[in-house]
């Protein structure tokens, strides 16, 4: 057992990619390569449920830490580590995954290997990000997506693939540049890259040029992060790169890849820099309430469905933001909280829109109406995830929004008010766009012969459908994972900040008030 | 009477000489219109054993023939990198010659002795004895350039490259000559402890002169304008062989001249010189077609972020530019044998258009292929990461922030055209059919040393750079 708790990350890590590497090897029969491919990642899910299984509640730092000399010089350790804030965000990855291979199943049928190849290296590389304590290994994993995730979108998606997948690769690697150059400075100045200890040695003020230094390092890692969120301004890779990507890619960027970038800034930016972060809040928060109202007023006007769905992401993902740089304990909650239900209502609601490409090749919504009617299960999901992601009471998406704007309003009212016509213009959108391509007559005739949702198709939703419900109505399953690894993050951040926030089991008891339990 | 300890230290050089003298008498009894490749396997034969000569001198360090090599960490691990260039090189010239039909034996014994003159250039601590080195390495280098006689632009580039070159190395010897006139010596100890004692006006021009030679060499900018048209006119793999072993060994030579002899007032020099390079490099490169022109112009900004290191100077920065010189040279050589293959007879497909579909025709070279360039832009699990990573962490620790950003911001740059290739591989469906043949053995061969050494030096560099930073404390020791 014990042996086990230590070793538990590698294994999580480095499965998805020691089956890329026997997939070289595999002779090409497209179908064993994806029974192959779905056998690992259901593998690593299992394997990573460990981690929720055994994690202490009690302790809020890091658990299931590994540290191992890798490189001498500089001093780098593969020093790997989860806590509170981390451990969802794996299991998130390993939940994902096997679902966008079951998605693919049909979609991808040209150069099978090749993408399940890079669908396993991105999870391994995605997983390495969330578990990662070493700033260098931190660096190394988050570089390493950018390669899987670009050829996917430029080999496996749609027309303007290459234009797309060379934007995605080009924004996320020169912003990346600025995050290199602030980690090499913190090496210069502490001689170490380990998270743990470069955050001590910045509490206790022995990092010579720190004062000088620090807002321009802030800004390095902000916009590394602030890229990949994607927070406006910032955001024009997304829509291209989401319309473009095969149905997989985009589960995987919007499920996980934004993600690394909201978890960035609050484990890195809040983390090492907390006094530059309450000096730059006021502008980020700007930032996040453009993102938010922006974002969904954008999505309201697509004509193209998938963008529409990926402009909501610009929204969504400013509420985490907002959340974060609330700085009150049930904000961030909401903001951690925020990240897993994009995760399962977008990559849902990307993997249904998927289904329905695989059977007309568009995503124009003035192609599509009446769609209720041959395909009433297909509707019914949709229903579902749809109202999950508004942000409807007992389903996830109200929990994480509710909390954020808590928090927001805690720390300014106006903040909260703003934020909160977000959530109004989400239900607009997307029950506009409902109503557009579900009910009303048919008028494309094409649409009338459509074939419902078939058996893989369903059991790739059902994990997701139950996943928002469960998460809906039983928020305290995650939060009690969450809200300690907070507090005490939040607690390092700040002295004297306690007092001003609820303690936890507050937090949980006003929010079971509020969905009725 | 010379010890016998002496021709250890220069065993490699011996063992090169001779298997290349080997070479050049085997060839005339040969048949006339028979396959050239015995000789190829003489002269890889020749290169293993100048490893394993190298490997043997560990034992042996110190000074030889009157002080004027000396066999150290530094002169060790130099060699080690010209002479696996050599062997990538003479590997994936084996099958190039056949498809090229170039019947000359004479061309192994010129990639023979082209690595005599470079390990000599990494050992020697005499500048007349390094000036020695430059011309064997360079005269070599010209002759090989002008191999595809056929083809116009390789004669081009082989007068080109000696014109320009012969020019490059006067500039080198009127600056040893002043040095001379300057300190009375030209045994680098020396001169560092005359230097020590006096400076004079003249030994600033000497220096300044001889990184002018020096800088042509290694294709920095403003010293750069042949290299384009040399490498592209050149054979395939002599081009790759070209853009990385006289490098290194100019590099070597460059780290003596201004870290062991204590050369004054270069670092405005390096400074100026390594942002040229850096910028010009990858911006000409942005808008090339021509594969090999678009490697070379690659090569111009590589030499730049070298010299960033060099800018950094102290043992950080001294080993940074001794890991990427070797982490560049793996992963260029390699690049240019894939290129090589696939250009064809007559050397016909080396525009990206060529490239268009690869990575469905030949799964496996373009996976190759795109390791070697993913090296190349600096991102994780291969040597040009680390390469990178540890010259501007040098850099940094020497407080050079404005250097950092340009090099940062040039190697962002820098990624959009190697992606390109990349695009164009995996994204683009082919027009027209470019063949590609079978990979031969030795070519495979040639590509998995280049590609093991890439990613163990992404994954591993511990011992490596144990290596590169004990040489960087010979040096300056």
């Amino acid at each position: 057992m014990n042996y086990i708790n230590q070793n538990i990350l590698t294994i999580v890590t480095l499965l998805p990619a020691a089956g890329a590497l026997l997939l070289v090897v595999f002779p090409r029969r497209d179908r064993d390569i994806r029974w192959f491919a779905l056998g690992i990642s259901v593998v690593t899910l299992l394997a990573s449920l460990h981690l929720p299984w055994h994690f202490d509640h009690g302790q809020p730092g890091f658990q299931f830490e590994q540290n191992v000399p890798w490189i001498s010089h500089p001093v780098i350790n593969y020093h790997v580590g989860i806590d509170g804030i981390s451990v969802w965000l794996v299991v998130l990855t390993t939940f994902l995954t096997p679902l966008c291979v079951l998605i693919s199943w049909k979609s991808v049928n040209d150069r099978v290997k090749e993408f399940f190849i890079l669908m396993l290296l991105l999870e391994t590389a995605m997983i390495g990000v969330f578990v990662a304590l070493d700033l260098f290994l931190f660096y190394f994993f988050w570089e390493a997506t950018l390669i899987p995730m670009a050829l996917i979108i430029g080999i496996y998606g749609h027309g303007r693939r290459i234009y797309a997948a060379v934007k995605f690769f080009l924004f996320t690697m020169i912003a990346s540049v600025f995050m290199l150059a602030a980690l090499i400075w913190l090496y210069a100045h502490t001689q170490s890259f380990d998270f743990v200890t470069i955050q001590q040695m910045i509490q206790s003020g022995q990092v010579p040029g720190f004062a000088t230094a620090a807002q321009w390092l802030f800004l390095g890692f902000f916009i590394a992060f602030a890229v990949k969120v994607p927070l406006f301004p910032f955001h024009t890779w997304l829509p291209d790169a989401h319309v473009e990507a095969p149905t997989a890619g985009s589960v995987l960027l919007a499920g996980v890849l934004l993600k690394m970038g909201t978890y960035g800034l609050l484990r890195f930016n809040l983390g090492l820099f907390p006094d530059q972060a309450r000096r730059n809040a006021p502008w980020i928060i700007v930032l996040a309430l453009i993102s938010i109202i922006s974002g969904a007023l954008v999505a309201m006007v697509q004509p193209n469905v998938k963008k529409l769905i990926a402009y909501t992401s610009v929204s969504h993902l400013g509420f985490v933001v907002l959340g974060i740089f609330s700085f009150t304990q049930i904000g961030v909650d909401g903001a951690v909280y925020q990240m897993l239900n994009h995760g399962v209502s977008t990559g849902a609601l990307f993997m249904l829109l998927g289904m329905i490409y695989d059977r007309r090749h568009t995503y124009e919504i003035s192609e599509y109406g009446g769609l209720a009617t041959p395909m009433p299960v297909y509707a019914t999901f949709f229903t579902f995830i749809m109202l999950s992601s508004v942000g409807l009471p007992l389903l996830n998406g109200f929990v994480g929004e509710f909390l954020i704007l808590s928090g927001a309003f805690q720390a300014r009212q106006i903040y909260g008010i703003l934020a909160a016509t977000g959530v109004i213009w989400s239900a607009c959108y997307l029950l506009w766009m409902y109503q557009r391509v579900f009910y009303g007559q048919i008028k494309n005739p094409v649409n009338k012969t459509l074939t419902d949702m078939d058996a893989r198709e369903r059991v790739s939703m059902w994990p997701l459908a139950i996943a928002a419900l469960v998460m809906g109505v039983a928020p305290n399953l995650w939060l009690r994972f969450i809200d300690p690894s907070v507090s005490f993050s939040l607690k390092q951040f700040s002295s004297g900040f306690e007092a001003a926030a609820p303690a936890a089991t507050h937090v949980t008891e006003a929010l079971m008030q509020v969905i009725g339990r | 009477m010379i010890p016998t300890v002496d021709y250890i230290r220069i065993l490699p050089e011996l063992m090169l000489s001779i298997f290349g003298i080997l070479v050049m008498l085997v060839d005339p009894v040969m048949p006339e219109h028979s396959s050239k490749k015995p000789l190829g396997y003489i002269a890889l034969a020749g290169v293993l054993a100048a490893l394993a000569a190298t490997a043997y001198q560990c034992k042996f360090y110190g000074d030889a023939f009157f002080n004027m090599v000396r066999v150290d960490t530094f002169s060790i691990f130099f060699h080690f990198v010209v002479l696996l260039v050599a062997l990538v090189t003479i590997l994936s010239s084996l099958d190039y010659l056949e498809v090229q039909r170039i019947k000359a034996g004479e061309y192994y014994a010129l990639v023979l002795f082209a690595a005599v003159g470079m390990a000599l250039m990494s050992s020697a601590v005499e500048l007349v004895l390094i000036f020695i080195g430059i011309e064997i390495s360079s005269i070599s280098s010209y002759v090989l350039a002008g191999f595809r006689r056929r083809a116009a632009e390789s004669s081009e580039s082989s007068l080109k490259y000696f014109l320009l070159g012969s020019f490059a190395t006067a500039f080198f010897l009127y600056g040893v000559a002043m040095m001379f006139g300057a300190t009375g010596t030209t045994n680098i100890y020396a001169i560092a402890a005359a230097l020590n004692a006096q400076h004079s006006a003249l030994a600033y021009f000497a220096v300044a002169l001889m990184f002018v030679g020096l800088g042509f060499k290694v294709a920095a900018a403003p010293f750069h304008v042949w290299t384009p048209d040399v490498y592209e006119g050149a054979p395939a793999p002599v081009t790759g062989f070209m853009s990385t072993a006289p490098k290194a060994a100019t590099f070597a030579v460059l780290l003596r001249i201004l870290f062991a002899m204590g050369a004054p007032g270069w670092f405005w020099m390096v400074w100026v010189t390594a942002v040229l390079s850096m910028t010009l490099g990858n911006i000409g490169a942005l808008v090339q077609n021509n594969v090999k022109r678009l490697l070379a112009y690659s090569s111009i900004a590589h030499a730049g972020y070298i010299l960033v290191a060099f800018a950094a100077a102290k043992e950080t920065g001294i080993s940074a530019a001794i890991f990427y010189t070797a982490s560049y040279a793996m992963m260029n050589v390699g690049a240019f044998a894939i290129v090589a293959h696939l250009a064809g007879k007559g050397e016909r497909y080396v525009t990206l258009e060529d490239y268009a579909g690869l990575g469905r025709r030949s799964p496996i070279i373009a996976s190759l292929l795109t390791i070697f360039l993913i090296s190349l832009i600096g991102i994780p699990i291969t040597g040009g990461f680390f390469a990178k990573f540890y010259v501007f962490s040098a850099a940094l620790q020497a407080n050079l922030v404005w250097l950092t950003i340009i090099g940062l911001i040039n190697s962002a740059i820098a990624a959009y055209y190697y992606l390109r290739i990349v695009v164009y591989m995996y994204m683009r469906d082919e027009r027209v059919e470019t063949p590609v043949a079978r990979m031969p053995f030795a070519l495979g061969a040639a590509v998995a040393i280049s590609a093991v050494a890439t990613i163990y030096l992404g994954v591993l560099p511990n011992r490596v750079l144990d290596g590169a930073i004990h040489a960087a404390q010979d040096l300056i020791r």
